[in-house]
């Protein structure tokens, strides 16, 4: 702003002489300047620099045996440091090269010298807790106690998520334990069959059913070929099939990657269950379109029956059924196989 | 409310009456969980069941509890940060006391989405205050009172601290008449800006 010629002439005067701060002004101002005479020599040190340099006398030495002007480059000599008036500036301190710190360069007017106006800059943290400074080391106006404040709310609360997301993902692990239904094709688990048999064959002898053990063929190909994405698409399509040949009172389960169990309840007829295998099959061989693929594949099939047994065992019948359609695998396999105890 | 909040309560009554007398609580809330998380908002009319079924089986009034809670808060050892937060505040507790017009800013630039009460604080004479503390939430200014007396002990501060609620249509304005009586009264606890993590 230029002098109003409203001015009062003592405003005048002290407007044209510029501010005069004074050393105390300078270091509550500054906390961390340097100033620098003209020969070079350091003149006054503000407390917070003078506090990172402990029982260290600075005032009197040369500014470039205190420290290292890193930034900008080859300055030496006093007349190198008043040509880089306003410029930033970046220096080590000689005794304790850890600390960098990051300043700006202020020729002063009237020969007397210049100051560097140094900050902690991104060594902050550490240089807070390596010279214990505190809030009165600080200019009040300067927002380090508010950075040191942010940093340390953001720790806090970036470890309280850090665990919230443990926790989460820990009960999302116990949660898909607990589940019963397999994510891919909505089709029940493992786990879902087991309890479902272990009911249907408590039932006694009164129960009536069948088992069949589906495994898909030439899937693995299809996987290699096309893509997982192919792959998924594929046993979703398997699936839709299942339950459209199914009745909604049997089960049907995916046990494994490419192998499903269906459960045909109040059903041991062994030409009824031929029936529905058959069916299965044919519906399967059908090409499956995937994008621009064209996915095909079949099926083998053991199927046992409720009435081979006395007492109806979940795991027994698994296992018959497994051996049927091993034997299905054995023929070439897209056939299916009734379980003969002999 | 913050979950932080609801946490407190949580770890209050636990780390106090057990864990039993808590599930207890949560059982008699009936809110169908006894597990709080402090980085999740819950409806406030959670925290005021569980309050209400705290009061119940503790045989305590709600103000007298909040308080505590509010001291708890500051004093739990393993829970260090929100006392260290509070003290960046300044370095006496004079000063401490002016940072609060500033801590609802603050707070929500720490965690955003926090919701805080507004605070603001008036000097009468030197070492006389009163601080009014505004918040739509109903209910919770003892909370802030315990904060307070805990905040005082941690600075080492003599304070006499006087605790008015009050309401108008926006939600809860309560007044804490404070006086300072001796700023130096007892060893202040420990305190240096870098010692966090």
């Amino acid at each position: 702003m230029a002098a109003r010629s409203g001015m009062s002439a003592t405003n005048r005067r002290a407007y044209r002489n510029g501010p005069v701060l004074g050393k105390i002004g300078l270091d509550r101002l500054m906390p961390m300047h340097l100033w620098v005479g003209p020969t070079g020599h350091i003149l006054r040190v503000g407390p917070t620099l003078q506090k990172l340099c402990p029982g260290m006398a600075i005032v009197g030495r040369r500014m470039t045996e205190f420290l290292e002007i890193r930034r900008p480059r080859g300055i030496q000599l006093m007349p190198d440091l008043l040509a880089r008036d306003g410029a930033a500036a970046q220096v080590l301190l000689r005794h304790d090269p850890q600390v960098s710190l990051k300043g700006l360069i202020i020729a002063l007017p009237r020969d007397q010298g210049a100051i560097l106006n140094l900050a902690p800059g991104i060594s902050v943290t550490e240089l807070v807790q390596k010279f214990d400074l505190k809030n009165k080391d600080f200019a009040p106006n300067d927002p380090t106690v508010e950075m040191l404040y942010l940093i340390e709310a953001q720790t806090a609360i970036l470890e309280e998520s850090k665990s919230l997301n443990n926790r989460l993902q820990v009960a999302r692990v116990a949660a898909e334990e607990q589940a019963f239904t397999d994510t891919l094709t909505g089709l029940k688990n493992r786990r879902a069959l087991d309890h479902l048999l272990a009911r249907v064959t408590d039932g006694g002898e009164g129960r009536k059913f069948g088992l069949m053990h589906v495994d898909l063929d030439y899937f693995k190909s299809v996987n290699d070929t096309h893509g997982h994405a192919a792959g998924d698409h594929v046993l979703q399509t398997a699936a839709r099939i299942f339950v459209q040949e199914t009745r909604a009172e049997d089960i049907v389960a995916r046990t494994g990657g490419d192998e499903f169990v269906l459960v045909l309840m109040n059903c041991d007829n062994t030409a009824t269950l031929n029936r529905i295998a058959a069916r299965i099959i044919e519906r399967l061989e059908q090409p499956i379109r995937f994008g621009g693929a064209t996915c095909r594949i079949s099926a083998s099939i053991g199927t046992t029956v409720s009435s081979l047994y006395r007492n109806p065992d979940a795991a027994q019948l698994c296992n018959d059924a497994d051996i049927a359609l091993y034997q299905s695998k054995d023929r070439g396999r897209a056939c299916f196989t009734l379980f003969s105890p002999d | 409310m913050h979950g932080l909040v609801n946490r407190s309560v949580q770890s209050f009554i636990s780390d106090n009456h057990g864990t039993d007398v808590w599930t207890g609580i949560c059982r008699d809330a009936g809110i169908g969980f006894d597990q709080f998380e402090p980085m999740l908002t819950y409806e406030s009319e959670i925290i005021e069941s569980v309050l209400g079924a705290a009061c119940a089986r503790l045989k305590r009034n709600r103000a007298g509890l909040l308080e505590d809670i509010g001291t708890y808060l500051v004093t739990r050892p393993d829970l260090d940060a929100v006392r260290r937060l509070l003290r960046f505040g300044g370095e006496t507790f004079g000063e401490f006391l002016h940072s609060l017009d500033d801590l609802r800013d603050r707070a929500t630039l720490a965690l955003p989405g926090l919701d805080f009460p507004e605070l603001e604080l008036r000097e009468h004479t030197h070492g006389n205050y009163t601080l009014i503390y505004r918040w739509e939430q109903r209910g919770f200014g003892a909370l802030a009172l315990g904060i307070l007396r805990a905040m005082a002990d941690d600075y080492g501060a003599l304070v006499f601290l006087d605790h008015t609620p009050g309401r108008d249509d926006t939600g809860d304005v309560d007044q804490v008449s404070i006086r300072l009586l001796d700023s130096d009264f007892a060893q202040a606890r420990e305190f240096t800006l870098g010692q966090g993590r």
